[in-house]
């Protein structure tokens, strides 16, 4: 049992700010011109909105209960918090080879080449209160629940 | 020293409110105005001096089926002048002025005076309208269109006796221990809205309707405009004028039982209407979406007169006080106990109505 | 025309150190203001497109846009302004009638802010709402003159059969806002809205969607000069209905709903082809006279089995007071007021701005006439036009309305900015469009909730005023005009409002 993201494309407004916050929220800064204009390099977002005609949504990782990343993974730097929290990645044992991102199959994870080469997915903004998403959402098109599944 | 004479009363401290007192016997016998002169008198700090008045019921039996027509006039010529109009309505069974006093703190005087008429057959009979909404529209008439002649109490066996002064001093003034009642009503006045002129001191009547009021209507601007409607004109700037009317368009036009009427005036809330039986609740319901144009908002405590019936009633959330007892046959209200007490030392049963529920007195069967 | 002679009537300014270059103004401006440049890793802005809608100010994450008026001025000239000189201009360069969105923006006399109210003190006490009950429950819909009761063992029975009523929670309701010129989800989040709250919505002439005649027992469904939707399920699936005569925005002209609004449901919703113009007749081709208003009417009144209020709209024209006494004695159980400042998808702008009245005026002396005639209670008024606030509504209700319309003032509270281009169906609020880009933006439940929350503030606010005037029901303040003062007006209007001057 553990709450999750989850987008309502029918309010969805393509506007991408989801994006913009995240980056926001992984950065140094946590100032958001800073973030943008002088952190070299810039960390990169880890939700990304799908667009297809009219309809779009954001997507992120889904912190599967059996999740196919942390089996791929051969170093351990995928894993799970606990039994019921989110999947989390750690960049220092991550060694690049991106197996994680072959097998994921909402294509949901990242290739992050910015400092060196790794993968890069959604933390839930582990450790806050609400992920930055939802929270700069202007639309309410993501919701952060428990859905029990 | 005032223009009232030794009383400076405007140097007193200012005590909010007007004064009000009445009694019934409801067995018809009939008082003097001694007593009732004496429990307004007890109210005395309720006034400011600025009016005072009276109704008496039954006060002229030999001429019972005739309209008492009571009037001020500025001067002779006004006098003249409404004479001939309602020589040509009216048929005058006698005519006189109204006997009174020399009192002091009752300063200079209109002419007073007092017609017995009888609408004329003639012109009744080509009009399409009953004898009392003649009278109604004859007095209206006068009241609009005579300059400096004002019709005061226009009911059969019935009369209105008012001043600028304090009411005690009235009630000398015009020798009311002289007449026999089985209603008195009576009226102390602390006007604030309107200037201290003869005419605007309760009570205000139309027909034998008689109100004395304490208290200020908000909603007045509207119960006037709603009345108008119905042929009514608000002539005199008081909020007692609008009740009365209201009255008589409930009562006698529209027909409808006397509780049914003051539920109008003081319904009760929307949260109360919501938790009745489903025909009680239709009842109010449409009571409040018809009349709604009728409901008196605001602080007060009225008592009507009318020929055989008193009834006193409380605004919706009972912003002024009002009294009542029972003693025999007879039924006191008052805005203070004192009031009460003062002529009727030990009543049996002694109680304080609550809002919207009328205290409703009534001739017996049989009686006068 | 290719060149065009006309100055961007909005300035688009970025404040280039606080740029991140998150393209969010690019993305959102469906006129296509701003646009990205990659080699420059720059964002550009073409300040002739923007039609003043804040919707890429209110999103940028940063606040680095500024849109202001241009400050490029003509010389200055109190007869030719600007305004005046550029309507010239872009007629010369179509030949086409200007058009214009939402209410007449003229500085006429705004009387409301004419108009101030009592309060009562030491002779009568002010009532606190907090603490005491303070009732707008309001009623619409004929009332007879008295009631016959009959007594039966002491117990009082009515005897009187009422008309059809309307119960509202507050005397104020959604005005006329039709599914086309506003979007669907504008459309739903109005609907519910009045369902939850204890009012009703109004669908204009746009006809109800299936989906939205849940919320029928709250709908007032309109019959207007095209009869667009309108069919025997339409009448039955509302609470009331409503011929539409006229309104405030374009008296004497019909609806307008640019072919660009008129998708696929708008299409199947008004029974008209997909992207055709709907363009309603100026008048019902079948009321040339007020005997014919009485003949519809009670056609509708038949079709519905007597058990929904007729209630006919017209604008605030020169004779309202006459027309609104003809409509009473044809039939109709409400009258609908629209004023000058009535709000509309689309209309000509001339139109617009100077035919009508206020709708002050009109109520004092459609409200007069009809007591004069000893008509007043046969029929509830309703006014609408340019209300912005809880004291708009309680000066009308003085005045003598039953209630009152808001349409303005609900799409504000929903995102509009007013910036008055509905008719291009582009709506970068999803308000006035049915692009589906950008319906999308209009989440129905925010909207909902902030439809609501006015509502709610506004009710608070009203039972405040009230109580300060020593007033604890609606009904003793209705028509109540002796609690108004009119400061700075004329001998003439103060006549015709029906109020004194402050200080007497």
């Amino acid at each position: 049992m553990m709450k999750r993201v989850y987008a309502k494309e029918e309010v969805c407004a393509g506007c991408r700010l989801c994006e913009v916050w995240c980056v926001v929220a992984h950065s140094q800064s946590k100032n958001i011109i800073k973030a943008f204009n002088e952190e070299f390099p810039r960390p990169l977002p880890r939700v990304k909105v799908e667009e297809f005609g009219p309809f779009s949504f954001a997507l992120q990782c889904r912190h599967c209960q059996d999740p196919p990343c942390i089996e791929a993974c051969m170093t351990g730097a995928m894993h799970r918090e606990g039994l019921e929290g989110p999947v989390l990645h750690d960049a220092d044992r991550c060694v690049g080879c991106w197996m994680c991102i072959m097998v994921c199959p909402y294509g949901a994870i990242a290739r992050d080449e910015t400092i060196k080469k790794i993968a890069s997915k959604c933390d839930l903004c582990y450790g806050e209160e609400e992920p930055a998403c939802v929270a700069h959402c202007p639309n309410e098109a993501l919701v952060y629940e428990d859905r029990g599944e | 020293m005032n223009e009232y004479g030794m009383r400076d009363l405007l140097r007193e401290k200012e005590i909010s409110g007007c004064g009000l007192s009445a009694y019934m016997d409801e067995s018809g016998k009939r008082s003097s105005g001694n007593d009732i002169i004496q429990s307004i008198a007890l109210l005395h700090d309720r006034s400011n001096g600025l009016g005072g008045g009276f109704a008496a019921y039954g006060i002229y039996p030999e001429f019972a089926d005739s309209y008492a027509f009571h009037l001020f006039y500025e001067d002779g010529v006004s006098q003249a002048a409404c004479e001939e109009l309602i020589r040509s309505s009216f048929e005058i069974r006698e005519s006189g002025p109204i006997a009174t006093r020399k009192t002091f703190g009752i300063g200079p005087a209109p002419i007073i005076w007092r017609y017995f008429v009888d609408p004329k057959e003639e012109v009744l009979a080509h009009q399409d309208l009953s004898a009392d909404d003649f009278v109604v529209r004859e007095v209206m008439k006068i009241n609009r269109k005579i300059d400096g002649a004002f019709v005061f109490s226009s009911g059969k066996n019935m009369g209105a006796f008012k001043a600028v002064g304090f009411p005690e001093d009235v009630g000398d003034f015009y020798r009311l221990d002289e007449y026999e009642a089985y209603m008195w009503i009576a009226h102390g006045r602390f006007p604030t809205n309107t200037p201290g002129w003869w005419g605007g001191a309760h009570p205000f009547t139309i027909l034998d309707w008689a109100i004395v009021h304490n208290g200020e209507i908000s909603s007045y601007g509207i119960n006037m405009r709603y009345v108008e409607m119905f042929g009514y004109h608000c002539t005199m700037m008081t909020d007692t004028e609008v009740m009365a009317y209201l009255f008589d368009l409930l009562l006698r036009k529209h027909g409808l039982p006397v509780e049914t009427a003051c539920t109008i005036l003081a319904p009760p809330f929307w949260d109360l209407i919501e938790h009745m039986p489903e025909e009680e609740r239709a009842y109010y319901t449409a009571l409040r979406m018809v009349y709604g144009s009728a409901m008196a908002n605001g602080p007060f405590a009225i008592v009507l007169g009318s020929t055989g019936m008193m009834v006193a009633l409380n605004d919706r959330v009972k912003l002024r006080p009002l009294v009542a007892a029972r003693k025999g046959s007879r039924i006191y209200v008052s805005s203070e106990e004192s009031g009460i007490r003062e002529i009727c030392p030990h009543p049996d049963t002694v109680w304080m109505p609550r809002t919207g529920e009328p205290v409703i007195a009534r001739l017996q069967e049989g009686t006068a | 025309m290719r060149f065009s002679y006309i100055e961007p009537e909005f300035l688009v300014e970025r404040r280039l150190e606080r740029c991140i270059r998150c393209q969010v103004c690019v993305r959102q401006c469906a006129f296509e203001v701003h646009t990205y440049d990659e080699a420059s890793d720059t964002v550009f802005e073409d300040s002739s497109k923007c039609v003043g809608c804040l919707r890429c100010v209110t999103y940028c994450p940063t606040d680095a846009l500024i849109v202001r008026q241009n400050p490029t001025t003509f010389k200055e000239n109190a007869n030719w302004t600007g305004r005046v000189i550029k309507n010239i201009y872009k007629q010369a360069e179509t030949g086409g009638v200007l058009l214009t969105g939402m209410g007449n923006d003229r500085p006429y006399p705004i009387y409301w802010d004419h108009m101030v109210l009592n309060a009562s003190q030491v002779t009568n006490p002010s009532i606190d709402p907090l603490r005491e009950p303070m009732e707008l429950k309001t009623y619409l819909g004929r009332k007879p003159d008295h009631l016959n009761v009959s007594v039966k063992e002491g117990k009082v029975k009515l005897e009187t059969k009422l008309a059809p009523q309307l119960e509202l929670r507050i005397p104020v309701l959604f005005s006329a806002l039709s599914y086309g010129a506003i979007s669907f989800n504008a459309s739903k989040a109005l609907a519910s809205a009045a369902y939850e709250f204890g009012t009703y919505y109004n669908t204009g002439e746009g006809g109800l969607h299936r989906d939205l005649y849940r919320y029928g027992e709250r709908t007032i469904v309109q019959c207007a000069s095209g009869r667009f939707g309108v069919h025997k399920d339409y009448l039955q699936a509302g609470a009331a209905i409503e011929i539409k005569i006229g309104q405030g925005a374009k008296p004497g002209i019909g609806g307008h709903l640019p072919g660009e609004k008129v998708s696929e449901e708008v299409s199947k919703t008004r029974m008209i082809p997909v992207g055709s113009d709907a363009l309603s007749p100026a008048p019902h081709h079948d009321i040339y006279s007020i005997e014919d208003l009485r003949q519809l009417i009670y056609a509708l009144k038949e079709a519905t089995r007597y058990e929904k209020p007729v209630s006919v709209k017209i604008a605030a024209v020169h004779n309202s007071a006459a027309i609104a006494s003809g409509m009473v004695r044809a039939g109709a159980d409400i009258i609908a007021l629209d004023g000058i400042r009535g709000g509309t998808g689309a209309a000509p702008t001339t139109i617009r701005d100077n035919v009508g009245i206020p709708i002050e005026l009109a109520i004092a002396s459609v409200d007069q006439r009809l007591r004069e005639e000893g008509i007043r209670q046969q029929a509830s008024i309703v006014a609408a036009g340019g209300f912005r606030s809880s004291a708009d509504v309680v000066k009308a209700i003085a005045l003598g309305a039953d209630a009152v319309y808001i349409g303005t003032s609900a799409l504000v509270a929903m995102g509009c900015h007013l910036c008055q281009i509905c008719y291009t169906g582009k709506c970068n609020w999803g308000i006035a469009t049915q692009d589906p880009y950008l319906e999308k933006r209009l989440n129905p439940e925010i909207a909902k909730e902030r439809l609501m929350n006015l509502l709610r503030a506004w009710e608070h606010e009203i039972k405040e005023m009230l109580g300060g005037m020593g007033i604890n029901a609606i009904e003793s303040l209705r028509g109540n005009r002796l609690h108004l003062r009119g400061v700075g007006l004329t001998d003439s209007e103060l006549d015709i409002l029906g109020i004194l001057p402050a200080g007497r």
